[in-house]
């Protein structure tokens, strides 16, 4: 990472042609012109460091190393001379293999799509190397090899590092066909090898879009709407002015910017600002008007997504049905760095550091707000403070933001918008608010011969452009991904109403299955129950077809004792899920809090995720997966009042602490298979788990999330 | 004009009167590894030490803390910090990272005063602290470390 002297003052001299991508490590890099470049994604210098060319963001989900670690592994490098820096937006080179033409991190794809190319990056690279090796000592190619950053050749005894290797390989044309490594050969992968930002991340060295300071440069506050869709009608800034250090007020599609010569004034200066707010065309309903009419369309069918069997006729032949509503509030996903952007214009261009996950879409978006060409926008891509999705816009929000205000105020200075918290949670893009309903027919023996799922809730995809990938027969896929799945349920349907409200939605960690797991799994739990089934067996009578599955909920149900005894007051619950191709099974162990909402004390949860590519980052992303799923669980709500969010910061949307925080055993199923992600698939499994052990504790079931609102609304049952 | 004592040196500032400590770290004096969060004193991110105590820089107006002595992540320095800093690498706790200087100030502030803690003065230090990540199981963990570390 550039110390914060290095970086001013190299700011200061490099003028116009500056390039700041950060780096993790503090040691400079060595001129590109020097180093051997064998493809996209690595560069390695006479100096003998490997810098790996980073396409995904690190948000936190250990994106870099595990990049590193891939490409480290064929490349038989050392791992202390791995570096890694960020890719400069270039979605010809550096995109999401399965998201087409765009560069992009999300979906827990970052290890799934990187995996065939990074080996084969790395082996190339290796290939380069030993060529070059061979050459300069006259010996056969086949007769050398490599070890932790070593080339060697047994028979004459030679010996060079990569950086010897470099001026030697400049100009070799990298092999066509590389051959990759057996796995049992692997000597990083599924290691616990250190990330590569960990120092950085204790010492304060670390750089985030908020640390970005340029000369000259100027702070950005907008005052944004008090209803979603309302609009300026007049701004009444005298005060603003004349608050010290308020360089401009001008106004942006979003609301009115307040800039300022720092943060504070231009806090200040927006907290003097007058607006009056056209409200004509503003959503005006509130949470209990959505959930009102969702529950009216929940009794109506809607499109069907999903139809195995004649769940009507199941229905009819059913002895029992059982039948349950459930609300889902939005959700804000607050990174705990809130959004932000720098940009600074130039005469021939722009560049911009943010901590975007999609950079297509800023590079995009950003040149149509200027009138420029996208290969005139430079992307620096910096460390995000956590994102859960919220960075993964699909119009670019927060860029397109900063180049409004940087074209209206007339771009003599660089530009850095920041989200106050007060934004953050009042400023829109959450997880939609839905309602389900199910209903499951069981015959006289207690078998369940009808299932139906239902969904209503606005679509995260409608109108932007991932649409098109997303929606089919008017089902956008993300609000019915993981419902009533993997089940084998004979007759079974699920179907969905699209609603139409002017909030605006977006993909939060997780996406579909952070709703459809919950009303899947204790919907089950439910149905077991009434049927007199034992619900881990029934799970595993339902779960033949799925041997993933039924490996994890087996290693977890094993690992935490699941037919052992409890003390009294603590009872277990299950949540099984699949999502982005990885299963995840966790077993909670809840006690009872005085106000009656649910203690976890222990959470044992099993993954199977593929290959593990650095086994500890995949339990960091465990524990962490269940600690985000476990705050909303319990109290994350954002509700609306005749249209206007309650919440503003962390005292009324109310995070996860250290208190709360069970202990957690992460079991990893050993398998073989291609790696699949694990930034999401933790978060899902945990509400149900809880809300199902919970049942065994006070006889209640949890239709409503968060538990919080179980407590409020003075339902306890104890 | 004010001096603030940050990290062992004097630094003279010109100063709004109720502009808070954290914004004069970040924006005058360029200790940016203090981080914002909240801006009401509610996640911790802008944790720093106060006379060796734990403090939120966000809401604290810097006019009235002449004289104090202010210790930020940047110099976070001695066996205690050391042991946390060292036991942090090691576990890899931090995961997008944004709160753990924080989470690291208030662990040395702990330390120093209970060099050998219970979960439960983890639990009451660390309260303050969000960590969205959800780094906690592992916070408690290099916090024990740090301690084993300190007592060796």
């Amino acid at each position: 990472m550039l110390t914060r002297r290095r970086f001013l003052g190299s700011s200061a001299l490099a003028g116009a042609a500056l390039l700041i991508g950060f780096r993790i490590d503090p040691r400079p890099a060595a001129a590109a012109d020097e180093a051997l470049e064998p493809n996209a994604f690595v560069r390695i210098a006479p100096d003998n460091s490997v810098t790996i060319i980073g396409k995904h963001i690190e948000m936190g989900q250990g994106s870099y190393t595990g990049l590193a670690t891939i490409l480290a592994e064929e490349l038989d490098a050392d791992w202390s001379q791995i570096r890694v820096e960020p890719a400069p937006a270039n979605a010809e080179r550096y995109n999401n293999l399965l998201w087409g033409p765009m560069q992009g991190t999300g979906g827990s794809t970052a290890m799934a799509n990187s995996w065939e190319q990074l080996r084969r990056a790395g082996a190339t690279a290796r290939a380069v190397l030993v060529a070059a090796a061979a050459r300069d000592w006259g010996v056969p190619a086949s007769e050398i090899t490599v070890d932790r950053g070593v080339v060697s050749h047994a028979p004459s005894g030679r010996r060079a590092t990569f950086g010897d290797l470099v001026p030697r390989a400049k100009g070799l044309v990298p092999p066509a066909q590389v051959a990759l490594k057996d796995p049992k050969d692997f000597k990083l992968v599924g290691k616990k090898l250190p990330r590569l930002d960990g120092k950085a991340k204790t010492d304060g060295s670390a750089q985030f879009t908020l640390d970005v300071s340029l000369p000259g440069m100027l702070t950005a506050l907008i005052a944004r709407p008090p209803l979603f869709g309302a609009t300026v009608k007049s701004v009444e800034e005298t005060a603003t002015r004349r608050v010290k250090g308020v360089t401009h007020v001008v106004r942006v599609p979003s609301g009115v910017a307040v800039v300022a010569t720092s943060f504070w004034a231009a806090r200040k200066g927006r907290e003097a600002l007058r607006v009056t707010w056209d409200e004509g065309g503003a959503e005006r309903r509130g949470s209990d008007d959505l959930y009102a009419q969702y529950r009216a369309l929940a009794r109506r069918p809607g499109k069907v997504a999903r139809r195995d069997g004649d769940p009507e006729a199941g229905f009819r032949r059913a002895a029992k049905i059982v039948e349950a509503y459930y609300e889902f509030p939005y959700l804000a996903h607050a990174p705990m760095e809130t959004l932000d952007a720098v940009i600074r214009l130039g005469p021939d261009g722009c560049e911009v550091w943010a901590g975007s996950q999609i950079p297509t879409v800023d590079q995009q978006v950003v040149a149509r707000v200027l009138g420029l060409s996208p290969a005139k926008v430079r992307i620096n891509t910096m460390l995000a403070g956590g994102s859960f999705g919220r960075r993964a816009t699909p119009n670019g929000d927060v860029a397109g933001e900063v180049a409004a205000i940087a074209k209206a105020i007339g771009g003599d200075k660089p530009v850095k918008l920041v989200w106050a918290r007060e934004d953050d949670l009042q400023g829109g893009r959450y997880r939609p608010l839905y309602v389900h309903r199910l209903r499951a027919g069981l015959d006289a023996r207690g078998d369940i011969v009808a299932w139906e799922h239902r969904i209503v809730g606005q679509s995260i995809t409608k109108g932007t452009l991932f649409e098109s990938a997303t929606i089919k027969n008017g089902i956008d896929t993300t609000s019915v991904e993981g419902a009533s799945s993997p089940y084998a349920m004979p007759n079974l349907s699920v179907d969905l109403h699209t609603t139409d409200v002017g909030v605006p939605v977006l993909w939060w960690r997780s996406v579909g299955s952070s709703h459809t797991a919950f009303s899947t799994e204790t919907f089950l739990d439910e149905v077991a129950h009434a049927a007199n089934r034992d619900p881990l067996d029934l799970r595993r009578a339902l779960l033949l077809k799925h041997p993933r599955h039924l490996a994890a909920l087996d290693l977890a149900a094993d690992k935490a004792g699941f037919r052992e005894p409890l003390p009294p007051g603590r009872a277990r619950g299950i949540g099984l899920h699949e999502s982005f191709g990885s299963v995840v099974a966790q077993i909670a162990e809840v006690s009872l809090r005085p106000d009656g909402l649910p203690k976890v004390e222990r959470v044992t949860c099993a993954v199977d995720c593929g290959t593990a590519i650095n086994p500890d980052i995949v339990r960091a992303q465990m524990e962490g997966g269940i600690g985000y799923g476990l705050a909303a669980a319990m109290w994350s709500e954002i509700t609306l009042v005749k249209g206007r969010v309650q919440q503003r910061n962390f005292d009324t949307y109310r995070p996860l602490r250290i208190t709360e925080m069970p202990a957690v055993d992460v079991h990893i199923v050993p398998t073989g298979a291609a790696p699949t992600g694990v930034g999401e698939p933790g978060v899902p499994p945990i509400a149900p788990a809880v809300a199902n052990a919970l049942f065994h504790l006070t006889g209640q079931r949890v239709h409503k999330l968060p538990f919080a609102r179980l407590a409020a609304a003075g339902t306890r049952t104890i | 004009m004010v001096i603030l004592q940050v990290n062992g040196s004097a630094h003279p500032v010109d100063l709004d009167s109720d502009v808070p400590l954290l914004w004069v770290l970040r924006d005058e004096l360029r200790l940016t590894g203090t981080k914002y969060g909240c801006g009401v004193a509610q996640c911790g991110a802008c944790t720093v030490l106060l006379d060796g105590r734990a403090m939120r820089s966000c809401a604290a107006p810097a006019a009235g803390l002449e004289g104090r002595s202010i210790v930020t992540i940047e110099g976070a320095s001695g066996k205690v910090a050391e042991a946390v800093q060292d036991a942090w690498r090691r576990l890899d706790v931090a995961q997008c990272g944004y709160c753990q200087s924080g989470q690291i100030m208030s662990a040395i502030a702990l330390l120093s005063e209970i060099p050998q803690p219970k979960d439960t003065d983890i639990d009451a230090a660390m309260a303050g602290n969000v960590c969205r990540c959800a780094t906690y199981v592992r916070i408690r963990a290099a916090i024990h470390d740090a301690a084993r570390t300190v007592r060796s």
